[in-house]
């Protein structure tokens, strides 16, 4: 057991009350300019919708590629609420609860995947998110009363710095407890051998199911959040397309590592802005921009399948009574997981 | 009465190109056990490769006989096909087969949204749709109220023709052999002096010139354009789940069953919901048959 310094139990809470602080004095301020207010927001809801898909992508080792469909239940209901059964002098202050609501509709919805998909394992998962993601987009579009295909507006910009700042260090805090309790030890032993850890009675089933559902809240919780900053969705905001960005975002970071998820997220969204406007600059069509992302998703995969971090984790992520260990721990697993790799060749 | 014989010929239609494309995914599955998520943009670039030819084709030579530029531009798109699946399988497949099962199913899912986003931004393609010059001249048979156009009974009588080529080549030659035999056990099967990687690359190539026909049979009858390598693809993706991935009999089976399912929503429902109804199936048919239809339940081993 280490000793605790004054830095080890007060640097943590102290950054952050100073981030806060600075998420709110800096769009006041006039410091920066609105575009790059709106850059660090949709870094904040890419490491949301990154961390989420690095639940089950990355810490359970299954296949999700749907989880634009949460995000935009996420996204719906939470607009729903702010724009139609909330009175408009109450939005502010009701908004956490329209994104905790968006949040749970997502959950619950992750839940009825989640129940019928797990009974085998493999790329069912993959099958049925797919098809889950088509189904809300199709959904959506022939739902009228929600704008069908032309979206749902109305919405009210409460979607401030401030607010993405709490729910990122929300969800971060919520994920590092959930990664590091005896549950995220299962979620852990079900990604190495799910027989194995079924014979040391991790309920593999009720497992995935709840990490699942965890994960699709934290998507819709996104969704909410972006729709409130863009205020205006529609349906073609939740393809395929959106869920490979996740899917890119978690390799770039590296799976099973919410450290690697802030990164991928932040390193994503700033590469694809920049890219923007050097495609101005060089009179080249925004088009290409697109063409970026999935290049960028193979070349992972062939050259550094580990992304950024590669399983390792940020010191400040971990918790304290287990950072002497847990870089030690960190080389052992990525020993494991070499081995791992050749066994399977 | 005629109206559903009308809507039975335009489902087979339809099915038909489904069922060749249904069979590149099913013929990678089974061999790889691994979903080859850009099929269906493969399937894309492949009617490009046949306007492309075609339009080139019928402007050198403008009194060609149908039956040449047919032929010629099905070949042309065939070969450039088979080719464009090998360099993928070559450059983005075979360095990860070692790689965690997943990753070779990401890096398809990318190649595919590359092929398609490239599309769409290359200049000579862009996102407008385009029309195949006509490759053979259209007639249209009339008998009763039901009407038959020629190049309705050339896809249906091609497709038909290539599904039993297939099938013969699978189940009657030595690489059909030797492909069972790979699906069947990859591990054992080059030591019975199988060449795994060319009889990989081979399946490759004959799932997209196999796409290629269902390309230039669709460019015939419908618009093309860089988008439906997502609407027609995944379509055919379900089929295959339908029928039992890995099944190529099962591919076949779905792909008309998922001609029918667009063909007859329609009749029951605004034609909108024709993706909510097929994404539908697929949930359903996983839920409570997760083999598909024609597919054998396999048992996990430890």
């Amino acid at each position: 057991m280490m000793k605790k310094t004054f830095w080890d139990r007060w640097g943590t809470p102290l950054i952050l009350l100073i981030g806060f602080a600075l998420s709110m004095a800096l769009p006041a301020s006039g410091l920066i300019n609105p575009y790059i207010e709106l850059v660090l927001k949709y870094i904040g809801i890419n490491i949301i919708l990154t961390i989420s898909l690095n639940l089950v992508n990355g810490y359970m080792g299954e296949f999700s590629v749907g989880h634009a469909g949460f995000m935009a239940i996420g996204a719906y209901v939470s607009s729903i609420l702010t724009v139609w059964v909330f009175p408009a002098a109450w939005e502010g202050v009701l908004f956490p609860l329209a994104l905790l609501a968006g949040g749970i509709a997502a959950g619950l919805a992750g839940l009825g995947i989640a129940f019928p998909s797990f009974k085998t394992r493999g790329d069912y998962l993959a099958i049925v998110t797919l098809a889950f993601n088509m189904i809300i987009k199709s959904v959506l579009e022939n739902l009228e009363v929600l704008g069908g295909p032309r979206g749902f507006m109305g919405m009210s910009k409460l979607t401030t710095l401030w607010w993405v700042y709490l729910v990122v260090v929300l969800v971060v805090y919520l994920a590092r407890n959930f990664v590091y309790s005896s549950f995220g030890r299962g979620v852990l032993s079900i990604r190495e051998d799910e027989t194995a850890a079924s014979l040391v009675s991790v309920n593999t089933r009720q497992v995935k199911v709840l990490t699942f559902v965890f994960s699709a809240f934290l998507a819709g919780l996104a969704g909410g959040l972006f729709a409130h900053e863009l205020q205006f969705i529609n349906p073609r905001s939740f393809t395929i397309l959106k869920s490979t960005d996740m899917l890119v975002m978690v390799y770039l970071g590296g799976i099973g590592s919410l450290g690697g998820s802030i990164l991928g997220a932040t390193v994503f969204t700033v590469v694809m802005e920049g890219l923007r406007s050097v495609l101005q600059l060089l009179n080249i069509s925004q088009e290409w921009r697109l063409v970026v992302a999935p290049l960028m998703l193979i070349l992972l995969m062939l050259f550094r399948p580990q992304g950024i971090m590669g399983l390792r984790e940020f010191r400040f992520l971990i918790p304290l009574q287990e950072r002497s260990e847990a870089i030690q721990k960190a080389r052992e697993t990525a020993r494991t997981q070499r081995r791992i790799g050749e066994v399977r060749s | 009465m005629e109206f559903y014989i009308q809507q039975v010929l335009n489902a087979l239609q339809v099915g038909s190109v489904y069922a060749l494309i249904a069979l590149g995914y099913t013929m990678v599955y089974g061999i790889l056990t691994m979903i080859n998520f850009a099929h269906g943009d493969i399937f894309m670039v492949s009617t490009y490769l046949a306007f492309f030819f075609s339009t080139f084709f019928l402007a050198v030579f403008s009194n060609a006989s149908p039956l040449l530029v047919f032929v010629s531009t099905l070949l042309v798109a065939m070969f450039g096909t088979a080719l464009l699946a090998v360099l993928i399988e070559r450059v983005a497949y075979k360095p990860l087969r070692t790689a965690p099962r997943i990753s070779a199913v990401i890096t398809a899912l990318g190649v595919g949204l590359f092929l398609e986003n490239f599309m769409v931004a290359f200049k000579p393609v862009g996102p407008a749709p385009r029309f195949l010059p006509p490759l053979i001249p259209q007639i249209n048979y009339t008998f009763g109220g039901v009407t038959v156009s020629s190049i309705q009974i050339v896809i249906i009588v091609v497709s038909a023709l290539v599904m039993f080529l297939l099938d013969t080549i699978v189940r009657r030659t030595m690489v059909g052999m030797a492909m069972r035999a790979i699906s069947w056990d990859k591990f054992t099967a080059p030591l019975m002096g199988i060449p795994v990687d060319r009889v990989i690359s081979l399946t490759f190539a004959l799932g997209a010139s196999i796409a290629a026909v269902g390309g230039t049979l669709y460019g015939m009858a419908y618009t093309i354009d860089p988008y439906m390598g997502i609407r027609i693809g995944w379509w055919a993706f379900i089929s295959a789940v339908v029928g039992g991935i890995g099944n190529i009999r099962g591919a076949m089976l779905g792909g008309f069953i998922l001609g029918f399912v667009e063909i007859f929503t329609p009749v029951f429902l605004p034609s909108t919901y024709r993706d909510f109804v097929a994404f539908s199936l697929l949930l359903l048919l996983l839920i409570f048959r997760p083999t598909g239809i024609l597919g054998r339940p396999v048992a996990q081993k430890v």
